[in-house]
């Protein structure tokens, strides 16, 4: 099936299964009543953003991201000696047939409203982070506060950092890592300033990271 | 009629001095909401430095409930390290800038939210 008659295809499938949840029009949340109400990730500039393959492989078999949900206050409970999830409070994504879920990963492809963005970044796969990747992310920059490195270790209040490099475009990363809340107003990522060619690196690291495959 | 033109004439022109004290609360988010946006991740629900993140940190997140280590800073470095980041004085990286993030009015009024949970003034008063 072309991708053109697929996309259309998919676009009608978004309408049907996902609107509900993800946003497809855009813009973000300006304000944190509007961050209150989002129940999903955003889905208006996800061409920008994920790798249509892993979209496509994702759908069949989706597997939490977000450890603790998509606004993780919404779903955590004290604990004896931390803060801990309340799995309770999360629900499962519903999983597509393989047809529906390349269908919608094509359809997703071609929401890029945010091309700009993109092209006013250049990733340079070249400049490797060497043996200092995980001491930038963990130490220098405090990445791991809130993103895991690997399962069962590190943050749980954002998505899991060491399958990023499968799921996200590598320069979506770089230009969402040098300004998060261009992308994402109100996100609780702060922005740490990440100086070049340090913020190239990070990805690469984020990149490398993802080929341990531990999530499979 | 003069003096009903005189009253209205003054009550507008006082509206924008009367309205002036909120209209930064009212352009920026609540200390409150951004505190449990930005800060419970790490500081914890009660804000005693027991956040959903803490397990895996080399160092653990300040508890804002503490009066002696909270009356210790001053509003000025509490300011300083919620614009800025831990590194701006001398503490944690995992500790982030919120500058970015948050309007120097929010930070302020996050300060003064702080301020609530210690029940607690700062070094300088």
């Amino acid at each position: 099936m072309p991708a053109a008659h697929a996309g259309e295809t998919g676009a009608a499938l978004l309408q049907q299964r996902c609107v509900a949840c993800h946003d497809l029009q855009g813009p973000a949340p300006t304000t944190l009543t509007q961050l209150f109400a989002r129940k999903a990730p955003d889905l208006f500039y996800a061409g920008n953003k994920y790798q249509t393959a892993w979209v496509a492989a994702w759908l069949q078999q989706p597997k939490r991201i977000r450890p603790a949900g998509m606004l993780y206050l919404d779903h955590i409970k004290p604990g004896v000696k931390r803060d801990m999830v309340d799995s309770s409070t999360l629900k499962p994504h519903m999983a597509l047939n393989n047809d529906d879920a390349n269908k919608v990963a094509h359809a997703l492809a071609l929401l890029k409203p945010y091309n700009d963005r993109i092209k006013a970044v250049s990733h340079d796969p070249s400049i490797s982070p060497g043996p200092l990747g995980e001491m930038l992310f963990d130490k220098i920059y405090g990445c791991m506060a809130c993103h895991q490195i690997e399962p069962d270790f590190g943050g749980l209040s954002a998505p899991e950092i060491f399958t990023a490099g499968k799921r996200l475009q590598a320069a979506y990363m770089l230009s969402y890592i040098r300004s998060p809340q261009a992308w994402d107003a109100k996100t609780w990522m702060p922005n740490k300033h990440v100086s070049s060619p340090n913020d190239q690196k990070l990805v690469n690291y984020i990149i490398e990271l993802s080929k341990e495959n531990f999530d499979e | 009629m003069n003096k009903w033109f005189m009253f209205l004439l003054a009550t507008f022109s006082l509206t924008p001095l009367l309205l002036a004290p909120f209209a930064s609360a009212e352009a920026g988010e609540k200390a409150k909401d951004n505190y449990r946006v930005y800060c419970i991740q790490c500081h914890g629900m009660q804000g005693d430095g027991m956040g959903l993140n803490i397990r895996d940190m080399s160092v653990q997140p300040r508890d804002h409930t503490d009066v002696k280590s909270m009356a210790s800073r001053t509003d000025t470095e509490l300011f300083k390290v919620i614009k800025e980041g831990g590194v701006a004085i001398n503490k944690s990286s995992l500790m982030p800038p919120w500058g970015d993030t948050l309007s120097d009015d929010e930070i302020h009024d996050l300060v003064q939210y702080l301020r609530t949970l210690c029940k607690c003034k700062g070094a300088n008063g």
